[in-house]
C-alpha cells in the first residue's frame, strides 16, 4: 500500500513539475468535461432516459469533446513533437476547432 | 541538372513529366472504367429510381417524412424511415447542380449513369489508398487500373444499375484512404474528414458495418503488437466520435450504434438478420475507444513514473479496471439492460442457420456460398497474386500493412461464406494485387544493372551484419538485383501478357455475363440474329393503361420494385422483405385452393394477380420454380393450412404433370399458370418446356378469378379477381352453372340443410 501511495505522489509530483501553464488550462477544461457528462450519466440513471436522443447527444457532445481535447493535448505536447512531424501546435488548434464545430453541429441536429 | 552531360531522357524523366502522364492515366482508367460499364444500359432497381422520382419532385423534407401507400396495401410503408437515403440525395443533388449549370438532363439518365461515373471515383480512390501503401510508383496507377475493370465490382456497378452498392464501394474505399491518412499523419482534421464519409457511407449502404467492424479490428490488432501510438489514439477516438454521432443522423440506422440487437425496435426481416452484426461491431467499436483510453492513460503514466512503481501501478490498474468492468457487466446483465447474447450471435458464424429458421433470406441466391470457379471468374489472375501482395505487406510490416492484412483476412472469409460479399473483397484484391505486380514490375524494369564485384563484397560483409541484426529472418532484405536483360525481358513480357489477358477477360465477362437486363429477354434467332422478347414491360404497360388507377396487384415479392415502378400501380409485397407475415400472405393465397385464396384476395382487396410463366419459352426463372419457396415460406406461418410435403408426390417428386398431387393441381398458382395452355397445343401434344413434361390435356378451371391479359410470349399472366356472385352463391357453384353442368334430372330429394338463423 506504501508503494501504491508513492506511485501516485510520484504522478502529480511528475504533473505539477513537467505541465506547462497552458495544457494546465486543457485539462481543467478535461477535468469540467468529465464532470458534466458524469452529472448527465447519473441524471439518466436517477430520472430515466426518455428523451434518450436529448441524453445520447450531450452524453456524446460531453464524450466526443473531451477526446478532442485529449488529442489536441497530444498534439501540442512538447514530448510527442517526435509522433506528429505534420502538426504544428497552431494547425492542431485549427484542427481541433474544426472537429469541435461538426461535433457540435451534430449534436445539435440530434437533440432536435 | 547538370550542364556537361544532360541526359537523354531527363525531359521524360522530369517531375511534371511524370504528373502529366500520370494525370493522362487516371483519366484514361476512368474512362475504361466507364465505357466497360456500358455494354447494356437500362435502368434496373425501379423503388430507387421511383424514390429519387418523389425526391426530385417534391423536395428533401417531404422525401424524408415519405409515406408510402402505394405499396405494401394495406400497411403501407414508412419510406423515409426505412431506407438509405445516401443515393437517392446524391442523384438528386447532381440534377439540381446540372440544372443550375444550364445542363437540363433527365433524372432517368442520371440514374442509370450514376455507377459507371462512381466507378471512375472508386478507381481513383483505389489509386489514392495504394499509394499510402507503398513507395513504389506504380502500384497506385495499377491499383486503379485493376478497380477500373475488376469484373467482382462491376457486376454491381453496370450502367443502370442504380443499387446502393453503386455509391457505396467508391465510399468504402475512400473511407479507408481516409483512415489510413489519418492513422499515418495522427490528424485530427483527417479522421474527422474520415467520419463525414463513413456517415455518407451509412447513410447509403447496410454494408456500412464492415466498417464499424474493420476499423476497430485494425485498431486493435495494432494494439495488440504493441504498436500503440498517439497518432493511434488520435485518428481512431476521433473518428469514433465523430462517426457514431454522423451515424446515428440517419433515420434508419437510429439509436441502432448505441443498442444491442435484442432492444432493436421490429424493423422488420432483413435488418434484424443484420442486428447482430451491427450489434457485435458496436461493441467492439465502443470496446476498443475505451480500451484505448486506458491505454492512452498508462502510457502517460510511464512517463510520469520509474520502472519498478510503473509496474505495480500497472497491476493495480489492470485488475481494478477488469474488476470494475466485469461487475458492471453482470450488474447491467442481471438488471436486464443487456441482453445475454443469444442463439443470433451464433447465426454469424453458423452459416446455416438463415436456411433453416428464415427462409426468406436463403430464398435469395445472392446469400449462398461461392464455388471456387466464382474467385477465378470474377477476379481472374488477380485472385492469385492477391496472397502474394499479402505477403509482401508482412515483409514491410508498417501499420497500414497490418490494414490490408487484417481486411484481406475478413474479407476473404466474407466472401466464402457469401457471394454478394464478394464486392468488398474486390477493392483489397485489386490493392493487394497492385503491390505484388509493382513490386515484380519494379524489380525487373530497372534498367540498372548491379556491378557483380560490389555485389561480392556485400555477400562477404552480409553475414556479420545478419549476425547483429536480431530481428526477424523474413523482415531481412536481400540484396536484389538481376544481372543480364533476358530474364528481365522474360520476365516483364509474361507479365504483360498476363495483364493484356487480364483486360481481355474482363471484358469478355463483363460483356456475356453481367450486362444482361433482366427485365428484356434477349434470345438468338437460329441465323444467329437477335429476337427480343420485351413481355415484362408489354404486361406493365398493359397494367398502366388498362386499369384504374388505385388497382391493387397482388404478385410474388421478386416483382413489387417493378410493377410499382412501370405499372404505377399499388402492390401487396415488393423486394423490401420488410414484413415476413405479409409476404407468407401471398405465400399462402398463391399456394391455396380457390375457395382458401379467395377471401385472402378479397379482404386485401385485390384486383389483380401477376404470375410469371415461363413453359412456353423455357424461360426458367419463373414462378412455379419458385413455388416451393413461397410454400416454405407460407408454411412458416401456417403450419397447419400449408404443407410442403403436399405439394410432392408419394415418391417425393415436384411434378406439374398428369403425376401432380391433388394440392399441386388446385393451387392458385398451378391453375393460373397452366389455364388454358393446353388450347396452344394439338391434342395430348402440351408441353411444358422449363420442367420438360408432357401436360395432360384438360386444363385447370379457375372460377373465383378470369384472365385478364397474357402477354406475347405467355410470361406474363394478369387474372382479374371477380366481384361477389350477384345472387349471393359462392362462385364454384356460379361457375359450374355457367357451364351447365347441371343434372339433366331435377332430383326432388331434398338437400341436406342447416336451419336459417335470423
Amino acid at each position: 500500500a506504501a508503494n501504491w501511495d508513492q506511485v501516485l505522489q510520484n504522478i502529480y509530483h511528475f504533473y505539477l513539475k513537467k505541465t506547462p501553464q497552458r495544457t494546465r488550462l486543457v485539462d481543467a477544461f478535461l477535468l469540467f468535461l468529465a464532470v458534466v457528462g458524469a452529472l448527465q450519466f447519473l441524471y439518466c440513471i436517477l430520472a430515466g432516459n426518455y428523451p434518450f436522443n436529448a441524453f445520447l447527444s450531450g452524453f456524446c457532445a460531453t464524450v466526443g469533446q473531451f477526446v478532442l481535447t485529449v488529442s489536441l493535448r497530444i498534439q501540442t505536447t512538447e514530448a510527442n513533437k517526435s509522433d506528429f512531424p505534420a502538426v504544428s501546435p497552431e494547425r492542431a488548434f485549427a484542427d481541433f476547432v474544426v472537429c469541435s464545430l461538426i461535433l457540435h453541429f451534430f449534436c445539435v441536429n440530434f437533440i432536435n | 541538372m547538370t550542364a556537361d552531360a544532360p541526359p537523354l531522357l531527363a525531359g521524360v524523366n522530369s517531375t511534371s513529366t511524370r504528373t502529366l502522364l500520370r494525370v493522362a492515366i487516371l483519366c484514361l482508367i476512368a474512362a475504361a472504367a466507364i465505357a466497360s460499364r456500358l455494354f447494356s444500359v437500362i435502368l434496373d432497381p425501379w423503388f430507387n429510381f421511383r424514390a429519387t422520382k418523389y425526391l426530385v419532385a417534391n423536395g428533401v423534407y417531404k422525401f424524408w417524412d415519405w409515406f408510402d401507400d402505394r405499396t405494401w396495401h394495406p400497411l403501407g410503408r414508412v419510406t423515409g424511415g426505412t431506407l438509405y437515403p445516401g443515393l437517392m440525395v446524391t442523384s438528386g443533388v447532381i440534377y439540381h447542380a446540372l440544372r443550375a449549370v444550364a445542363v437540363p438532363v433527365d433524372i432517368r439518365n442520371i440514374c442509370v449513369l450514376l455507377a459507371p461515373a462512381f466507378s471512375g471515383l472508386t478507381a481513383y480512390a483505389a489509386y489514392l489508398l495504394t499509394n499510402e501503401m507503398t513507395t513504389s510508383p506504380s502500384a497506385g496507377l495499377l491499383a486503379a487500373v485493376f478497380m477500373g475493370i475488376a469484373p467482382g465490382y462491376i457486376s454491381r456497378s453496370v450502367a443502370g444499375s442504380y443499387d446502393n452498392e453503386a455509391i457505396a464501394i467508391f465510399l468504402l474505399v475512400f473511407t479507408f484512404y481516409l483512415w489510413i491518412k489519418a492513422l499515418k499523419l495522427g490528424s485530427m482534421l483527417w479522421g474527422a474528414l474520415c467520419a463525414l464519409f463513413y456517415g455518407y457511407m451509412v447513410a447509403s449502404w447496410g454494408g456500412y458495418a464492415f466498417i464499424t467492424c474493420l476499423l476497430p479490428l485494425h485498431a486493435f490488432v495494432l494494439i495488440c503488437m504493441g504498436r500503440y501510438s498517439t497518432r493511434l489514439y488520435v485518428s481512431y477516438t476521433t473518428w469514433y466520435a465523430l462517426g457514431t454521432l454522423a451515424s446515428m443522423q440517419i433515420p434508419f440506422v437510429g439509436f441502432l450504434p448505441v443498442k444491442t440487437s435484442e432492444h432493436m425496435p421490429a424493423l422488420g426481416m432483413r435488418t434484424s438478420y443484420h442486428a447482430p452484426w451491427v450489434a457485435v461491431t458496436n461493441v467492439a467499436m465502443t470496446g476498443i475507444f475505451g480500451f484505448l483510453q486506458l491505454v492512452g492513460f498508462i502510457q502517460y503514466v510511464r512517463s510520469a513514473v520509474s520502472g519498478r512503481q510503473f509496474q505495480t501501478f500497472l497491476a493495480t490498474a489492470v485488475v481494478g479496471t477488469f474488476g470494475i468492468g466485469l461487475m458492471g457487466l453482470v450488474a447491467l446483465t442481471s438488471l436486464g439492460y443487456i441482453a445475454p447474447w443469444g442463439g443470433r450471435f451464433y447465426s454469424l458464424w453458423d452459416t446455416n442457420y438463415a436456411k433453416i429458421h428464415i427462409p426468406i433470406i436463403a430464398s435469395v441466391s445472392e446469400h449462398q456460398p461461392p464455388a471456387w470457379p466464382a474467385f477465378f471468374f470474377d477476379l481472374s489472375m488477380l485472385i492469385w497474386l492477391f496472397p502474394a501482395g499479402i505477403y509482401l505487406c508482412y515483409r514491410d510490416l508498417r501499420d497500414e500493412h497490418v490494414f490490408i492484412i487484417v481486411y484481406g483476412l475478413f474479407g476473404s472469409y466474407f466472401a466464402g461464406v457469401m457471394v454478394r460479399l464478394m464486392l468488398t473483397l474486390t477493392p483489397i484484391v485489386c490493392v493487394a494485387s497492385a503491390i505484388a505486380v509493382s513490386q515484380l514490375l519494379d524489380t525487373y524494369m530497372s534498367t540498372k544493372s548491379p556491378n557483380p564485384d560490389e555485389v561480392e563484397r556485400a555477400a562477404e560483409a552480409a553475414p556479420k551484419k545478419a549476425a547483429k541484426s536480431a530481428g526477424l529472418r523474413g523482415s531481412e532484405k536481400p540484396t536484389v538485383g538481376i544481372f543480364s536483360l533476358i530474364p528481365k525481358a522474360g520476365v516483364v513480357g509474361s507479365l504483360t501478357v498476363y495483364l493484356l489477358m487480364f483486360v481481355s477477360h474482363c471484358t469478355w465477362v463483363t460483356s456475356n455475363a453481367y450486362s444482361s437486363p433482366s427485365v428484356v429477354l434477349a434470345s438468338r434467332m437460329p441465323d444467329g440474329s437477335q429476337h427480343i422478347i420485351d413481355d415484362y414491360r408489354e404486361a406493365y404497360q398493359w397494367l398502366r393503361q388498362n386499369t384504374k388507377e388505385d388497382a391493387k396487384i397482388m404478385s410474388w415479392w421478386d416483382y413489387g420494385y417493378q410493377i410499382g415502378g412501370m405499372a404505377d400501380r399499388p402492390t401487396l409485397v415488393d423486394n423490401n422483405t420488410w414484413n415476413n407475415t405479409h409476404i407468407a400472405t401471398v405465400g399462402k393465397a398463391m399456394s391455396s385452393s380457390e375457395e382458401v385464396s379467395y377471401p385472402i384476395m378479397r379482404q386485401h382487396e385485390v384486383d389483380y394477380v401477376l404470375v410469371v410463366f415461363g413453359g412456353l419459352l423455357g424461360y426458367s426463372g419463373d414462378d412455379i420454380n419458385k413455388f416451393l419457396w413461397m410454400v416454405r415460406i407460407a408454411e412458416g406461418i401456417w403450419p397447419d393450412e400449408v404443407k410442403e410435403r403436399e405439394f410432392f408426390t408419394t415418391r417425393g417428386e415436384y411434378r406439374v404433370d398428369g403425376e401432380a398431387t391433388d394440392t399441386m393441381k388446385n393451387s392458385l398458382m398451378y391453375k393460373m399458370s397452366y389455364y388454358n395452355y393446353h388450347s396452344m397445343f394439338p391434342a395430348g401434344q402440351a408441353t411444358d418446356r422449363v420442367r420438360g413434361v408432357r401436360l395432360p390435356d384438360k386444363g385447370p378451371v379457375l372460377d373465383t378469378i378470369e384472365e385478364a391479359f397474357t402477354s406475347e410470349n405467355w410470361i406474363i399472366r394478369i387474372y382479374k379477381v371477380k366481384d361477389l356472385d350477384n345472387v349471393g352463391r359462392d362462385h364454384a357453384a356460379a361457375a359450374a352453372f355457367e357451364r351447365g353442368q347441371k343434372k339433366k334430372k331435377a332430383t326432388k330429394k331434398r338437400g341436406a340443410r342447416v336451419l336459417r338463423v335470423e
